[in-house]
């Protein structure tokens, strides 16, 4: 019960929380979208490109294994300890599951579909545009998601190590012995995943999938 | 409509292990006539495919050359539609953008709905415009894939078994619909199938082709009135005398395919010349 007390404590009258909230969500918002562009962008290189692919994509691979994380303590020398050495983690840990999903999706689109789009006069970069991007979507969504999972993950972590954010706090409640408050912080990070997998990423997921043919019978 | 002129064309297809080649077919010279129905009809493996794909453009011959009207074919152009087994619909777009998608190169977006829509009307498929295709069958699709490649007003239709995945109702029902558009357009039409009821019934000449080695084995012209029927007697010659040559070539490719384990007599019971039992080789 304490923790609720904590809750809304810290939402609506110190607005500790709230503003280690607004912090954070700031953080992953741009974090992710960073996340999904540059890998977004990379992927389609991979897949689209043999060159790329085969010099660029067992590195792609190789980084995808090392938790962003362990970039931390780099990054904080890089960046001397600002706020970039969070956003670099936070975007180092979903760039590679976004390349990797898209490089998928282009390089698994069905054969026919370019073939026909041949036919009808669609050259290379047109094929691109119009057919691999496309047909590569539901592919760039799952990467999407992971690229969130794991941005999420790497965000806490960072925080808790580095500076401000709902990380930041759950540590300094630590520090004070107020268990109530690392509850209720603990609360608000899942009640966050929560949302945004399973209203965000699931309504979108099951409109694309069924669009493109690709739901299972419901 | 154009005439479409195949001369000498051999595909090789260059194997991986050692150092040998396989050549699909060669020598082939073939000139289908303006406004005129020809089918490429043959075993499974005997090249139609692969020929119909040169003249797409979609695969490059090993040597010769083909020509739609006085035009070399270099690569795959919107003078000629393929209709494929299978429908190849972009599946993020409606019927109506998945006909338009064809057409968005050559003219402006309201020009092209209009002109989908135009044909989209052709196959009866007005009501299913802002459809998506998961949410057709599988003949509807065909018909959107059909309607698509006709858009784009191609001096050439090109269809590889377009009607192949399809069950019989289905099929006999495009059969009508493809005779009619024809009539309707007056498009010069290289169809190639494995059915010879289907050949029979749709084309102007048959163009039976054969396996190792590849080629044409016999050109026969129907010269039977339309629309045709399967029981009529001339029909049922026609089928049979098609029927005995490709049998010979079936089993050559399953004395090929099979090896020692092939026993004639088994294979000539399963696809002898019964012709209830080889409509569907
Ligand atoms: N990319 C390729 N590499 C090597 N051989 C190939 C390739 N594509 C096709 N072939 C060979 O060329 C031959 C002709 O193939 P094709 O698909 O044109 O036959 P088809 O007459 O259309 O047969 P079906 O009726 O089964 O569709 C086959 O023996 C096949 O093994
Ligand atoms: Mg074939």
């Amino acid at each position: 019960m304490g923790a609720v007390e904590q809750l809304y404590i810290g939402l609506f009258d110190t607005g500790i929380l709230l503003v280690a909230l607004t912090e954070s969500l700031q953080r992953i918002v741009i974090g992710f979208s960073l996340a999904v562009i540059i890998g977004g962008i990379l992927g389609i290189l991979l897949g689209v490109s043999k060159i790329a692919d085969e010099t660029l994509g067992s590195l792609v691979i190789a980084l995808q294994s090392v938790p962003s994380i362990v970039w931390l303590p780099i990054a904080l020398i890089v960046f001397q300890g600002g706020a970039g050495a969070i956003y670099f983690v936070v975007i180092l840990g979903g760039t590679w599951a976004m390349t990797l999903n898209i490089r998928m999706g282009i390089k698994n689109v069905q054969p026919i579909l370019i073939r026909a789009a041949r036919t009808m006069g669609y050259n290379h970069t047109e094929l691109i545009w119009r057919v691999m991007l496309p047909a590569s979507i539901p592919s760039a969504l799952t990467g999407a998601r992971l690229a969130w999972a794991f941005g999420w993950r790497a965000l806490m972590a960072a925080e808790l190590i580095g500076r401000g954010g709902l990380g930041r706090t759950l540590m300094d409640a630590r520090d004070f012995f107020n268990m109530d408050l690392v509850v209720a912080i603990m609360i608000i990070i899942s009640i966050i995943g929560l949302i945004v997998e399973y209203f965000f990423f699931s309504k979108i997921e099951r409109k694309v999938l069924s669009r493109w043919g690709l739901a299972k019978a419901s | 409509m154009e005439r479409v002129v195949i001369e000498e064309v051999e595909k090789t297809f260059p194997n991986k292990e050692k150092d040998g080649s396989f050549t699909v077919f060669k020598d082939i010279s073939l000139t289908v006539n303006p406004g005129e129905f020809v089918s490429l009809l043959g075993p499974s493996g005997c090249g139609k495919s692969t020929l119909l794909n040169i003249v797409a453009g979609l695969d490059q011959s090993s040597a010769g050359e083909v020509k739609v009207g006085d035009k070399k074919i270099k690569g795959p152009g919107s003078d000629r539609g393929v209709v494929f087994q299978e429908a190849a619909l972009m599946p993020w777009l409606n019927v109506l953008e998945n006909v338009t998608f064809a057409l968005r190169k050559k003219m402006k977006k309201e020009e092209a709905k209009k002109h989908a829509e135009k044909y989209l009307k052709l196959v009866h498929l007005s009501k299913f415009m802002h459809s998506y295709p998961h949410e057709l069958s599988g003949g509807m699709k065909q018909r959107v894939s059909i309607a698509r490649a006709l858009s784009m007003d191609p001096a050439v239709l090109l269809m590889d078994e377009p009607f192949g995945a399809l069950d019989e109702q289905t099929r006999m029902m495009l059969h009508r619909e493809v005779q009619f558009i024809w009539q309707e357009t007056q498009k010069t039409i290289l169809f190639v199938t494995h059915n010879i009821r289907e050949s029979i019934l749709l084309s102007d000449r048959i163009v039976l082709m054969g396996t190792r080695p590849g080629g044409i084995r016999k050109i026969f012209t129907v010269d039977l009135p339309r629309p045709r029927k399967p029981s009529s007697p001339e029909f049922i010659k026609l089928e049979e005398e098609i029927m005995s040559i490709l049998a010979g070539e079936i089993e050559k490719v399953m004395k090929e395919e099979m090896g020692d384990d092939f026993n004639s007599k088994k294979a000539s019971l399963l696809y002898g010349t019964d012709r209830n039992m080889g409509n569907h080789i």
